[in-house]
């Protein structure tokens, strides 16, 4: 594995088709800063809840997934509620709107197709590959698309967006 | 040239002879929709303008459209505030397309954008809102982002670092039984190719199922097209979305019509014997939990939801008006009724659906997204079982993560509240 890759513990496992309504419960839509959006995450899941809020989760977490997490509604706090924590998404697949949403926020997504691990697993990641320490299995990660990187090396959509207007006013002059 | 519809959108939005699938490109917005959101879209917005020297400027105003429906009159000091926020906003950039919370004015934002013309063949529409899918209907090009993304639209006009998307094309052979309607047909679709079956493509609707669909219906189509996963759902623009633009969203130009190329290249077909379909049901959790109605035949209900941006249209509360006049829901189960639209409340109350669905039992609510993302206005008790037209059955969805939410169409619901359970109109419960 290439230098860079980071050592980090599985916090949580869940399934397939995990919802927006899920991470981000409807009920708590009215909050909107990214600054007051983590208190809500996981906010049905009580148990989980009270581990993020009584930070027993350490940044750098993961939390791993099947496919299609974040479906459903395209609300922005599903993202930013798990970029609060610092957490890291480690899924088999992921819903179109939350993946664009965690690329402009910048919250770290990583789609790993065949990943298999457990809660309190821990994980080596690198740039293309993911080994689970406790099984020893080495899996692959895919690439974020191009059209995504340039948003990322950004540092997130609203400096990308920022640089892009600045721009586009002095090639007006 | 082998384009599929939402090549054609692109090619234009981009202004480009052609695309290819998998490009990346960065079409110019016609339409950018928020509802309450909005509140968080400002916010970002003034985020992007920070450090800038020049103040924050609205590309173009004309082209945004924001609208209130999600918790509307608002449920708590907090969103009123943020809407409040809103107004302001709204006023000081001059956006005219705006609807607050008015009986002559107001409803569900996708029921509003069709409605009042504001969507038209070939544009491309952004809404901070996973079913603005719908507007595909009109054969636009219409999908949801989230908020950060339609500030950077506000600020730009376009939607950035787009990916062309691939096609899925859906082939509905014949027309839809008596009992059968566009709901039972989605719902079909979400059950055969799954919740992530047409993840990050779009759907392409055709057939003659779909070609002797009212507009309405094959809203509910694109509306539910995202509970595949889908980027969007789109239906060939065609006469039938002429008169619709002509007769009831009085759009007085008439607008040349954007059509897939003959010869365009789809990643997947997929066919469905439409004439041959049976009323639908998603059952709990999960929209692609889909069963023929029979087979979960006299689940008991407690709560009986006719509504939202995917079936709370006129024609739904006709139908549902229809099976219900004269009758009773059944003692021991609420029926809430929640029109699109204050139009659709309007023309259902002139045409008598309301006061048979009153003497019915139905409560009739104002118009909006109601309960339908478990926020306010029906509230389920643990143990709860909600039988609903809406489009999402996800765990919690209605706000008790103790309760099931089952997804039907309207007629389904309504021959269901006679009874209290889980009913096929095909199986006695008919008209
Ligand atoms: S009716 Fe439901 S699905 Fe439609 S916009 Fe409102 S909350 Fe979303």
């Amino acid at each position: 594995m290439k230098d860079g890759s980071i050592r980090a513990k599985v916090a949580y496992r869940v399934e397939n088709d995990l919802s927006t309504d899920a991470i981000y419960p409807g009920k708590y839509m009215a909050t909107v800063l990214p600054t007051e959006t983590p208190q809500y995450a996981f906010a049905d899941d009580v148990e989980f809840n009270q581990k993020l809020r009584s930070k027993q989760v350490p940044p750098g977490s993961v939390i791993v997934a099947g496919t299609n997490f974040g479906c459903g509604s395209s609300r922005e706090q599903a993202a930013s509620c798990l970029k609060g924590y610092n957490l890291i998404v480690l899924a088999r697949g992921f819903a179109r709107i939350f993946l664009q949403n965690a690329v402009n926020l910048g919250l770290r997504t990583l789609v790993c197709p065949d990943i298999e691990a457990h809660e309190g697993d821990e994980l080596e990641i690198g740039d293309a590959h993911v080994r689970n320490l406790n099984s020893g299995q080495t899996f692959a990660l895919q690439p974020l698309p191009e059209a995504r990187r340039a948003i990322v090396a950004a540092g997130g959509l609203i400096p990308y967006t920022r640089k892009r207007l600045l721009q586009s006013t002095a090639d007006a002059r | 040239m082998c384009m599929t519809l939402v090549q054609k959108i692109l090619a234009r939005a981009t202004g480009q002879s052609s695309v290819r699938v998998g490009d990346v490109v960065e079409p110019a917005v016609d339409l950018a929709m928020s509802h309450e959101n909005a509140a968080l879209v400002i916010n970002q917005f003034l985020e992007i303008y920070k450090g800038v020297p020049f103040p924050p400027k609205v590309w173009e105003p004309s082209k945004v459209a924001i609208i209130f429906d999600h918790r509307i009159p608002a449920e708590s000091a907090k969103t009123a505030t943020n809407q409040k926020k809103v107004r302001g906003f709204v006023a000081r950039h001059g956006i005219e397309k705006f609807h607050d919370i008015r009986g002559d004015e107001g409803g569900i934002c996708h029921q509003i954008l069709a409605e009042y013309g504001y969507v038209r063949p070939g544009y491309v529409v952004v809404g901070t809102d996973s079913h603005t899918t719908t507007h595909g209907a009109l054969g636009s090009l219409a999908f949801g982002i989230g908020a950060t993304e339609m500030a950077s639209v506000w600020t730009l006009g376009t939607v950035l670092n787009f990916e062309v998307p691939g096609t899925i094309k859906v082939e509905a052979q014949g027309r839809l039984g008596p009992h059968v309607s566009p709901k039972d047909l989605i719902l079909h679709l979400i059950g055969k190719i799954s919740a992530e079956g047409a993840n990050f493509r779009v759907i392409e609707f055709h057939g003659e199922a779909v070609r002797s669909m009212s507009t309405s219906g094959r809203m509910v189509l694109c509306n539910m097209s995202v509970e595949a996963g889908a980027t969007a759902g789109i239906v060939p623009a065609d006469e039938e979305t002429r008169r619709y633009l002509r007769d009831e969203a009085h759009v007085l130009q008439d607008i040349p019509p954007v059509v897939p190329d003959a010869d365009a290249l789809y990643d997947q077909v997929v066919e469905i014997d439409a004439a041959g379909l049976v009323p639908q049901l998603a059952c709990p959790h999960t929209v692609d939990n889909v069963v023929a109605v029979r087979e979960r035949q006299g689940v008991k209900v407690d709560q009986i939801v006719i509504g939202s941006c995917t079936n709370g249209r006129l024609e739904d509360l006709a139908t549902a008006a229809k099976i219900l006049k004269g009758k009773k829901v059944a003692p021991g189960v609420r029926m809430l009724v929640f029109p699109a639209s204050w139009r659709v409340y309007r023309k259902s109350l002139e045409k008598g659906y309301l006061s048979d669905l009153m003497a019915a039992g139905a409560v009739i609510m104002n118009p909006g997204c109601g309960c339908c993302l478990g926020v306010h206005q029906g509230a389920l008790a643990d143990g709860d079982v909600a039988l609903s037209t809406t489009n999402r059955n996800f765990l919690g969805r209605m706000g008790n993560p103790k309760s099931e939410v089952f997804l039907c169409s309207p007629e389904v619901a309504a021959v269901s509240a006679l009874t209290g359970v889980i009913t096929d109109p095909e199986e006695g419960g008919g008209r």
